[in-house]
């Protein structure tokens, strides 16, 4: 990790590298998430999504540079477009844990959507079935307003209609919450499917049966 | 201690046979329209009780127990009631009565039935605090489990949460459904021919057992965790946030099975909430039972977690967690 150190500009886009070699740097950080060692500045790595309109790449640094982050790189993926058709940035910064907190909370107070702020922000990973006339009721709008609540992103699908489009069908889905927020995204799908007539079969989560 | 036992389906008729082993005289036994009661002359030679063997042939053979009226069965000299007719919904009638009855001449009552402890918890206690008797009810809960006495021996307020697969006809049909590949229809019906479904299943596939016993659990934890009674939330049915099996379809269980998971019909109770529905748990886990078992999985404060599977049904089961209450009351 050491030698990582030293070719910054690399390091940094790495996140995990980047924290921990920050926190290897500090004499009293207790563990390498930065946890215990609250006053440390780490290195943190947030990916954003942007309109491609002129002005948005400037309004989702300010937020940053406001709130006390020390901008260390920025990567625009132009040429790349996300599932919604928006354009993926990463954005390489230095904070202390309390200020990243306040510079996500800005970042998304700004209606800036931050699919992804450092390794732990999609800390909880979990598994679920949906059953029902998925294909009827349009799997992808289930799947992108899924997507679209703030607290989890679908990381796999696994479809299964053995009656064809028109009968029952399943689905599994992984998705990816936010640390602590793995009830909110559950309770999101079961609004969801509540309203297009799905079933839903959840995990049994907090049980490691 | 002599034991009145009214209703004699599976579970009554091998309370009345296995009594002798535990210690205990039957001194009465009701079905829903006779009874027959000791007179300490027809008993067993030196036992003032009725004789097991002829109160189970002759229900066998003709469909009664005795020539006596049910009532005469409640109005016996015995020390114990033990409810076992049929669990009914609402005002939990005619087990409810039976239950005061017993208290109201200062007699212990164990329950098999789901009903009274279910529907109607609070008129119970107050009937328990107007009595010298008690009520005991573990066998409404996992049939053999002791879910309710390992509850109360832990101590209700240090239990936060209790859990499981609490319906063995609803765990059979969703285990050959994985097992198989198939459907819930096809899968129904074998269960139908091995007598593990009844013709209608809706009481266990609907999930309205499980969610019996939950709301059953959620009591226990409810009034186990205060000094005042008056205090303590009552729960019923109508509180019990229940989906059942009926429409899971075979393409989501393989789907789960695919990813090392499986699909059970869990039960979950705290001193605020009961929910029942399907959920996925990990293929090899600890709450992924097979066949007809059941699992209580029980979340305390200080001791950690604790499960405990078995049989869930069954009539000699049952009545083992019958007699089992039957000797507490000693």
């Amino acid at each position: 990790m050491s030698d990582r150190r030293d070719g910054a500009p690399e390091a940094a886009l790495d996140a995990e590298d980047a924290a921990d070699s920050a926190a290897a740097g500090s004499a009293d950080a207790a563990s390498p998430d930065g946890g215990h060692a609250a006053a440390a500045p780490s290195t943190h790595t947030v990916r954003l999504e942007l309109v491609d309109e002129p002005g948005q790449l400037l309004a989702a640094l300010h937020p940053i540079a406001d709130n006390g982050g020390n901008l260390l790189s920025i990567y625009h993926e132009r040429g790349n477009k996300t599932p919604r058709g928006r354009i993926p940035v990463e954005v390489d910064f230095e904070a202390t844990p309390e200020r990243f907190e306040e510079i996500v909370d800005a970042l998304r107070s700004e209606g800036v959507n931050v699919m992804q702020a450092g390794t732990e922000r999609y800390a909880e990973e979990v598994t679920l079935l949906l059953f029902g006339h998925l294909i009827d009721t349009d799997l992808s709008d289930t799947l992108s307003r899924i997507e679209a609540c703030e607290s989890a992103s679908v990381a796999d699908v696994s479809l299964a209609a053995p009656q064809g489009t028109e009968e029952v069908s399943s689905a599994r889905l992984r998705l990816e919450a936010r640390a602590g927020e793995t009830d909110a995204a559950l309770a999101a799908v079961r609004e969801l499917a509540d309203e297009k007539e799905l079933r839903v079969v959840e995990p049994l989560t907090g049980v490691d049966a | 201690m002599r034991l009145a036992v009214i209703g004699a389906g599976a579970v009554g008729r091998s309370v009345v046979e296995l009594a002798g082993e535990y210690g205990h005289e039957v001194v009465a036994v009701a079905d829903s329209s006779s009874a027959t009661v000791a007179d300490g002359t027809d008993g067993r030679a030196g036992g003032i009780g009725v004789d097991p063997d002829a109160v189970v042939a002759r229900k066998a053979e003709r469909g009664i127990v005795g020539d006596a009226d049910p009532d005469d069965a409640l109005a016996a000299d015995y020390d114990v009631l033990v409810e076992a007719t049929p669990t009914t919904l609402g005002d939990a009638e005619p087990g409810f009565s039976h239950v005061t009855a017993a208290l109201e001449r200062d007699r212990h009552a164990v329950l098999a039935n789901k009903g009274p402890v279910a529907e109607r918890f609070g008129d119970l206690r107050a009937a328990v605090d107007d009595s010298d008797g008690e009520i005991r009810f573990e066998a409404t809960v996992g049939g053999a489990i002791p879910a309710v006495s390992t509850v109360e021996d832990i101590e209700p307020g240090h239990v936060t949460a209790v859990r499981g697969v609490l319906n063995g006809t609803a765990n059979f049909i969703l285990t050959r459904m994985a097992a198989e590949g198939l459907d819930y229809d096809h899968v129904l019906a074998e269960a139908q021919d091995l007598g593990v479904a009844e013709a209608d299943p809706s009481f266990d596939v609907d999930g309205t057992d499980a969610a019996l016993k939950c709301v059953i659990l959620a009591n226990v934890l409810s009034f186990g965790a205060v000094d005042d009674p008056d205090a303590a939330r009552e729960f019923t049915l109508a509180d019990a946030d229940v989906s059942g099996i009926r429409d899971v379809p075979g393409s989501a269980l393989r789907l789960a099975a695919e990813d090392g998971r499986t699909v059970r019909l869990i039960g979950e109770a705290t001193g605020e909430t009961v929910r029942v529905a399907p959920r996925l748990v990990p293929e090899n886990g600890t709450l992924a039972v097979s066949g007809t078992q059941n699992i209580v999985q029980i979340e305390t404060t200080h001791a950690g977690r604790l499960n405990i599977s078995g049989r869930g049904a069954g009539g000699p089961e049952t009545a083992s967690a019958v007699l089992g209450d039957v000797g507490r009351l000693e």
